[in-house]
């Protein structure tokens, strides 16, 4: 075969190959669509992240603003430092509050940033005073268990206590002790 | 004296497996050294650079072919079998991470890999057999040519540099044959399926992983080819054993160095 012929298809067969990987990084992978421009971080410190993940989501109104960068373990006060990395197109109030969800019911989790109404901006390197931690399935419902509980507890004490409330109304007890006792 | 005889025979045994043993090792080290001559004289190779556009031509654009026809096929099978569990779960928008990432990671460098085996690596051994057994090596190194420059090292440059767009054009088939299944056929969302795919196949941890897979089995694919060519007994049999011996071998170091590649590439 000729060897321009050869040349030719060989060029042909690279280009293919040049195309389908730009297809592949643009058009299936996150190569465009995770491209934040300039950033500032922001630390913010939470009691408990769940399973929040480095290059986790930023959002704010839904909208992606910036990634997680990183997640430490602070020994000092037992609490995880999460490092934030913000686009410096959106500048946020300085008492913003960040909160971690989960996208969905068991999705992904995320940090929210829901902005406050201070005049000054957070800048590089400050700090996110006001967090709310991710939510635990199992202290919810443990909670949840606990807070039945006790109410089945405190009607059962009302039961017990109130016939001898009116036992002591009949034997001309004070009757302001019955608001008392019913609750 | 029966027992001496179980003795001798176990002892019989024993040899005979040390002696398997000892040829593996001994082929091993052969097609070693034969990996690095190829490594060392492709500069060499490389002045003549039209030789190794040659063998890109034979290896890597006649097995496009193949290659495009069962990426579309694999892909349309994976959205049609991913469908079907999915849509149980009411999540038929995952579809395109799932036969994204599939093809990516996985089916994409190590199909390849097999089909790879199958179309260039037979051609290669046969190739280097015959051209063994009619002694044109030989004849190459009376005439203070090279052998290694002239034959090996063009055929392993092409066969590693085929492998990567080979992978790379599979892929990207499979999922336009994936969409073609999901999106017009089934009725999933466009765009779910395209954004779905996006926030969930990375750059670095899946594109890039599956291009390092398909370029170390281009190495041992064409390495493995080529050794059973140049090792193969100068006969009609022997040249035909030694393609059978390219295809098992080739497929089941692919496989191994899959895993071996996937466990070393896991995030935990």
């Amino acid at each position: 075969m000729d060897r321009t012929t050869i040349d030719l298809w060989v060029g042909i067969f690279v280009a293919l190959g040049f195309a389908a990987l730009l297809g592949l990084a643009m058009k299936v992978g996150n190569l465009t669509s995770s491209k934040i421009g300039p950033t500032y971080s922001v630390t913010a410190a939470f009691e408990n992240v769940g399973s929040l993940k480095p290059n986790a989501p930023v959002k704010s109104a839904g909208v992606v603003v910036g990634r997680v960068e990183s997640i430490v373990f602070n020994s000092a006060d037992y609490e995880a430092v999460v490092t934030i990395k913000i686009d410096k197109r959106y500048a946020f109030p300085a008492d913003t509050f960040a909160n971690i969800y989960t996208a969905g019911l068991l999705g992904e989790q995320y940090v929210g940033l829901e902005a406050g109404g201070d005049e000054v901006v957070l800048k590089n390197g400050d700090k996110i005073a006001k967090t709310q931690d991710a939510i635990v399935l199992e202290k919810m419902i443990s909670q949840f268990l606990f807070s039945k509980a006790s109410e089945t507890d405190a009607k059962s004490e009302a039961k017990a206590t109130a016939p001898s409330a009116v036992t002591n109304e009949l034997k001309g007890g004070k009757s302001t002790e019955i608001g008392d006792v019913a609750f | 004296m029966t027992q001496s005889n179980l003795l001798a025979s176990i002892a019989n045994e024993l040899r005979g497996i040390g002696h398997r043993m000892i040829e593996r090792t001994w082929r091993l080290g052969v097609g070693a050294r034969l990996f690095a001559l190829a490594i060392i004289y492709s500069g060499e190779s490389f002045k003549r650079f039209h030789l190794t556009l040659r063998e890109i031509y034979f290896t890597g654009v006649m097995s496009l072919l193949i290659i495009v026809v069962s990426a579309f096929f694999v892909g349309m099978v994976l959205a049609l079998q991913g469908y079907n569990t999915l849509q149980k779960y009411g999540s038929s928008e995952a579809i395109g991470v799932l036969v994204a990432l599939a093809l990516v990671r996985e089916l994409g460098p190590v199909v390849t890999a097999l089909l790879f085996a199958g179309r260039a690596g037979t051609a290669i051994t046969a190739e280097i057999g015959l051209m063994k057994a009619t002694e044109q090596l030989s004849a190459m190194e009376m005439m203070a040519v090279n052998p290694i420059a002239r034959v090996i090292a063009p055929r392993f440059w092409a066969g590693v540099i085929s492998m990567p767009i080979l992978a790379s054009i599979f892929s990207m088939v499979g999922i336009l044959g994936g969409y073609l299944v999901a999106v017009p056929l089934i009725g999933v969302d466009d765009g779910a399926f395209w954004s779905q795919m996006q926030a969930n196949v990375d750059f670095r941890l899946d594109i890039v992983n599956g291009l390092i897979k398909s370029f170390v089995f281009g190495v041992a694919c064409t390495m493995i080819a080529l050794f059973e060519g140049f090792d193969a007994p100068p006969t009609a049999e022997g040249v035909s054993r030694a393609t059978t011996r390219t295809v098992v071998i080739s497929s089941l170091t692919v496989l191994a160095l899959d895993f071996v590649l996937t466990s070393f590439m896991m995030v935990v």
